[in-house]
């Protein structure tokens, strides 16, 4: 009965929340342009029900295309700095210095570097660029998180440099690596949208670009059921990979 | 014969923390079970990381008569790689050592049933209890079939039953092989159950407090703690290490 309850609790506020704002709208009378009432956004996402998902599987595969390549750059880039301390602290300030600069001042200089024929190239520079980091500092921080016994065992029976990595500090990083990856993942998301908006002609046509076309043209309304689209691509996304972390784990625990 | 191991006039500094251990002088026979008894803090699991040839004296000299391949250690913890199963943890050190995987994996299944965990080699290190994980990094420890085996305070996150289970199954497998075994432990009677040999450091810096010598046979006869050799050997070593401690504070 309690399970019941505490599951339906979250929907009972939304309804609830709901209600209020289209009551609210009715009784104001407020202009749809300005706060359309929840029955009209609903309206609006039915009928652009063609568009906006076209639209989400844009930026989510945007955000997955990026996710990939960040991972396969940040691992091999993680993997060199962990064999070599030398280069670690050769690499850290300018890692942290790209990673603190925000991704919306970088986009004009990426578009025009590679966006100029190819935005949606560079929609998808901008999207790697931001997961690259949490996957990148989780893997070299996994790297270097294996037992200190288990090292002086490796040492005390002679390991190879080789040795050491494959079989002591790569599988140590992975729950590190499983972390940066549901991190960077929803970061991906969150470039792509951001790279959209910097790009900005419809030369890439994601969720950003219909929220953005929809507010030119003063319909709130598509702008709120887009902004919908994309809340609830966020909660997918991020729910899958939370699964398939735990899953992982489980998996690397043995448990 | 020629001493397994030794450490001569060894001192060992840690920066920012001075000195940790020494001036000390230790030798390992070999064959024989030697206890290292001190305090918290006096550097008894620094004399075994040197003894192990893990860390160098800052020092002193320290001499090993055997090969890296030769020595194993059993840490505080398990220390078993969680991804791996129990076998492949087992055969680790073989492979390391560039044995065929087959046959890696056959000693170590040799090795499990040695220490009575025939049944688990599967499972995973988070599926076993306390004591089995302990079994099975001492199993790793064995595989290699060292001759000199380091034991860091093995069985002190284990209970009572299991800790003397234990030190009775360690004494059995010493006498199938009988390698060297240095072991250090805060319990008295631990040490005078399991030793032949027991050596007192006194707190950290830790130097030599004394010496006693556990004259009965090993493994242990039944009721061997009911016996007044066990009870005299614990009285001595508590003895030498209440004066250790006074010594210096």
């Amino acid at each position: 009965m309690n399970r019941v309850v505490d599951a339906l609790a979250p929907a009972a506020l939304i309804l609830l929340l709901l209600a209020g704002w289209e009551v609210a709208c009715r009784l104001t009378g407020v202009p749809a342009y300005f706060l359309p009432p929840p029955s009209k956004v609903m309206l609006a996402a039915a009928s652009g029900l063609t568009v906006l998902v076209p639209a989400a599987w844009n930026t989510l595969s945007v955000a997955l295309v990026a996710l990939v390549l960040a991972a396969g750059a940040a691992l091999a880039l993680a993997l060199l700095v962990g064999l070599s301390p030398l280069l670690e602290r050769a690499v850290r300030p300018l890692a942290s210095a790209l990673q603190v600069t925000p991704v919306v001042a970088v986009a004009p200089l990426i578009l025009i570097w590679v966006g100029i024929d190819h935005p949606e190239r560079a929609v998808i520079a901008l999207a790697v660029l931001v997961a690259f980091f949490p996957i990148f500092s989780g893997t070299v921080t996994g790297l270097r998180s294996a037992d200190p016994d288990l090292e002086r065992l490796f040492d005390l029976y002679g390991a190879s440099r080789l040795q050491r990595v494959l079989r002591l500090r790569l599988p140590a990083a992975v729950p590190f690596l499983m972390e940066g990856l549901k991190v960077g993942a929803g970061l991906a998301i969150i470039g792509a949208v951001v790279a959209e908006f910097a790009a900005g002609s419809g030369g890439v046509r994601g969720l950003a670009w219909q929220i953005l076309d929809a507010g030119n043209k003063l319909q709130t309304d598509r702008m709120i059921a887009a902004l919908v689209v994309l809340a609830v691509m966020g909660v997918a996304v991020h729910a899958g990979l939370e699964r398939l972390e735990r899953t992982g784990l489980r998996w690397w625990r043995g448990r | 014969m020629s001493p397994t191991a030794a450490l001569q006039d060894v001192e060992v500094d840690y920066r920012g923390r001075g000195r940790a251990l020494g001036p000390l002088s230790l030798t390992i026979e070999a064959g024989e079970i030697v206890a290292l008894v001190g305090p918290s803090g006096c550097g008894k699991s620094t004399a075994l990381r040197l003894l192990a040839g893990l860390e160098p004296a800052t020092r002193g000299q320290v001499h090993r008569a055997v090969g890296r391949g030769e020595t194993s250690v059993v840490f505080q913890a398990p220390t078993l790689a969680p991804w791996m199963s129990a076998a492949a943890n087992v055969a680790l050190p073989l492979e390391l050592a560039g044995t065929p995987r087959l046959e890696a994996r056959a000693r170590a299944a040799e090795a499990l049933v040695q220490v009575g965990l025939a049944e688990v080699g599967e499972s995973r290190p988070a599926q076993l209890s306390g004591g089995m994980a302990m079994r099975a990094s001492l199993a790793r420890a064995l595989v290699t079939r060292p001759r000199l085996l380091m034991l860091d305070e093995p069985f002190a996150a284990l209970d009572e039953i299991t800790r003397r289970t234990l030190a009775d199954d360690v004494l059995h497998l010493w006498s199938e092989t009988r390698p060297a075994i240095v072991f250090v432990t805060h319990n008295v009677e631990e040490a005078a159950y399991m030793a032949s040999r027991i050596v007192v450091l006194t707190r950290g810096p830790g130097r030599i407090a004394g010496e006693v010598r556990v004259d009965a046979p090993l493994p242990r006869p039944p009721g061997f703690r009911a016996k007044p050799v066990f009870a005299e050997a614990a009285e001595a070593v508590s003895a030498l290490l209440a004066a250790g401690s006074e010594a210096v504070a």
